[in-house]
């Protein structure tokens, strides 16, 4: 090996660990404030790259239909859970429309839009639109009622919501892949290094995103509601900050980011319906090595990851996802005997 | 399903009708749901257009939904053999199910036509044949065309799964003897989100020729990655790939590359001396007719070579003993291992006793990719 492969590796690597670090931020995120181990991250990768697929191809993408009946099934829950609270229908029936409003008109959006064409970019924007509005919903259908049990109890969920995304997956988009057109297909030449266009847009993107991540939690009130709430559920109920509200905008935040890793890698690579799975499970790794608390150390954990799997596909490519995923065992290790052992809850 | 329901019931009144006379009862087991659907409804649509009769004796076919399971597949195979007593199996179209069934057919002694190239260890395949070619007649068919490009070097980039390391013990021992040197094994997963690092080290060792060895839209993606990196060689896929997914997700990258691929991929170009060319028109031409131009497609064709098959075998078998005894399934086990050298739209069989895989090695066509539709080459 020497420098010029080396140095093409390690973009290839720092370029897939920037998507890790989306991911892995996200499942910190989510961790901290619902306790939820978010298994069904990735397929929200999957989910946006294969939307905006199928609304190239003009085609209705099956995530419309399946927004329209998860929100019909959330509003039901929402609107059965109000009415057995006052015993009255007319707040219940606000709540149905109230649940259901935003997602219903995503849906009507994409189911119009699709045949008509628009340019790509409008087209991402609607994909992400499509795949944000899920958060709620599923936090809402399958979290919400369980938010105050153990994490193990929703681990639980967590499989059985990532199985049901990815049956759902395999139902709307079919068992072949799709490959995005590239946002950006210049090339330029570094040196020995080409550097594509989609590579830098992946890592400015990365790079904003983080951003926006930050300045949401240090200056926006709500950002602080979600800081508070993950360092104290308890006491930011006392101070008047909802916890399911704050599950809520978590999960729409998760989505919203995995609609946009999606889009990412979308031209990159070949999206199937279940791509998602083990790009969520190297976030999740990268989020393993900073405890599932640290952002900073999720983002250096992402890169490392994204790393070393360029590397290991380079010397024993068979062997890749093996060394990905047995790094997990000694930084496991390593923590448990630094780790302070606080208890289960953050 | 509305078909397939007129079919029994078709099938059904036909029994009544003559009830008198034992029918050919066979059951299909196709994934018409979960991973391998895409593969199994063609070969559902191949079967609705069986012939309702083979050397005048009515055939009664069941179709069921294994849902690409093994568990669901053994459990239909178990129910076809000891309820409905069925002279023979047929599918499924994916391995692993295919693989489980084999078991139920050698423990109950019924005949199995697998529309997957099953591996199984001698003995173990005692009651199962293949309709799909094997992968040592594919690298034949690859090997052959490298050495009359000249080609000394080649580089593989395969699945980490069965389908790429059944590939690679296939091709390794052909590319010796032909002198062939392979100058690195690189692997990645289907879901992998680049092959960067496998290309550089493949592109370093400086091949004459690569073999990308995957299957359906998931070949697209490593052809990209070696060409990304500058690859100017010849590319080879398997066909695994031999499916228009190659073109659509792989565009012009995937231009100029050679596929390994049965005659039935594209019949009308095969020259008239191919031997298949007859039959794999009469079937693509009857399956776009019913279903619409250029939607014939490999795992269809496997469904239309059981009729051709059975359309030699069991004439021979119905000498031996009547449908629905235990005499008429070995009857039709030693036709299918007797009857010699059949034509069929894959290619040319010739099962015997101890090889049940059964295709001649210049059954293996090679097609090149040209203006993203596929053009014949050798």
């Amino acid at each position: 090996m020497d420098s010029t492969i080396a140095s093409i590796l390690l973009v290839d690597g720092l370029t897939n660990g920037a998507v890790y670090a989306l991911l892995g931020l996200t499942l910190v995120l989510v961790f901290a404030v619902t306790r939820v181990i978010f298994i069904p991250q990735g397929e929200f990768v999957a989910y946006g790259a294969l939307t905006l697929a199928l609304l190239q191809t003009g085609q209705v993408p099956g995530t419309v239909w399946l927004l329209l009946i998860l929100a019909a099934v959330a509003a039901l829950m929402e609107g059965f859970t109000v009415w057995r609270h006052t015993g009255r229908p007319g707040p219940a029936a606000k709540a149905v429309i109230k649940q259901s409003a935003l997602p219903v008109v995503v849906a009507l959006l994409g189911w119009w839009a699709a045949p008509q064409q628009f340019p790509l970019v409008v087209q991402a924007l609607l994909s992400v639109a499509i795949v944000t509005a899920f958060g709620p919903l599923v936090y809402r259908v399958a979290y919400q009622s369980l938010e105050d049990s153990t994490p193990l109890v929703l681990l639980i969920v967590s499989v059985g919501v990532h199985f049901a995304m990815v049956g759902l997956g395999l139902l709307f988009f079919g068992a072949e892949g799709f490959r995005n057109p590239a946002f950006w297909d210049d090339r330029f030449e570094l040196g020995s290094v080409i550097l594509s266009g989609q590579a830098i847009i992946i890592c400015l993107s990365a790079l904003a995103l983080i951003a926006l991540l930050w300045l949401f939690f240090e200056r926006s009130l709500y950002g602080k509601a979600l800081r508070a709430t993950a360092v104290n559920r308890l006491g930011a109920r006392l101070m008047g900050i909802s916890s399911s509200a704050s599950g809520k905008l978590t999960f729409t935040m998760a989505a919203l980011i995995g609609a946009l890793s999606g889009l990412l890698i979308g031209p990159t690579t070949t999206v199937f319906y279940d791509s998602g799975f083990l790009i969520g499970l190297k976030g999740f790794v990268s989020a393993v090595i900073a405890g599932l608390s640290s952002y900073p150390m999720a983002l250096a954990g992402a890169l490392f990851v994204g790393v070393v799997e360029a590397f290991s596909s380079f010397w024993a490519s068979a062997f890749k996802e093996v060394i990905v995923f047995t790094l997990v065992l000694p930084i496991l290790l390593w923590r448990s005997l630094t780790g302070d052992h606080s208890d289960e809850e953050h | 399903m509305k078909a397939i329901k007129t079919l029994i019931a078709a099938a059904a009144a036909a029994l009544v009708a003559t009830s008198a006379q034992a029918d050919i009862k066979i059951g299909v087991i196709l994934p018409l749901t979960g991973p391998a659907s895409g593969l199994g409804i063609p070969a559902k649509n191949q079967v609705e257009l069986w012939p309702t009769s083979i050397a005048g004796e009515k055939l009664q076919v069941t179709v069921l939904d294994d849902a690409t399971d093994p568990t669901n597949g053994v459990r239909i195979a178990r129910r076809f053999t000891t309820e409905d007593k069925v002279d023979l199996i047929v599918g499924s179209v994916a391995t692993p199910v295919g693989v489980a069934i084999a078991d139920v057919a050698r423990d109950t002694k019924t005949p199995q036509l697998a529309l997957t190239p099953i591996g199984l260890p001698p003995g173990a395949d005692a009651w199962s044949f293949r309709m799909p070619q094997s992968n040592g007649v594919m690298a034949t068919a690859i090997i052959n065309h490298m050495k009359d490009k000249g080609i000394k070097t080649v580089g593989f980039l395969g699945y980490t799964d069965a389908y790429g390391e059944q590939w690679l013990q296939a091709f390794t021992p052909l590319a010796e003897k032909a002198g062939i040197k392979i100058v690195g094994v690189e692997r990645f997963a289907r879901t992998d989100t680049s092959v960067t690092g496998q290309a550089l080290k493949l592109v370093a060792a400086k091949p004459d020729a690569m073999l990308i060895v995957a299957s359906g839209s998931g070949a697209a993606m490593p052809h990209k990655g070696i060409v990304e990196r500058g690859f100017k060689g010849t590319i080879y896929q398997t066909h695994g790939a031999a499916s228009k997914d190659l073109m659509r997700v792989g565009g012009k990258d995937v231009e100029g590359a050679f596929v390994v691929a049965g005659p039935v991929i594209s019949p009308a170009q095969l020259p008239d001396s191919n031997p298949s060319k007859a039959v794999a028109l009469d079937f693509s031409q009857k399956y776009d007719a019913k279903y619409g131009a250029g939607t014939a497609n490999q795992f269809a064709g496997h469904a239309y070579d059981v009729t051709v098959v059975l359309e030699k075998a069991i004439p021979i078998a119905l000498k031996a003993a009547k449908p629905g005894t235990p005499e008429f399934r070995a009857a039709l086990l030693n036709a299918f291992e007797t009857m010699g050298r059949t034509v069929v739209a894959h290619g040319v069989l010739n099962w015997t006793k101890d090889d049940h895989w059964g295709y001649t090695l210049d059954t293996g066509v090679i097609y090149k990719v040209v203006n993203g539709d596929w053009k014949f080459e050798k």
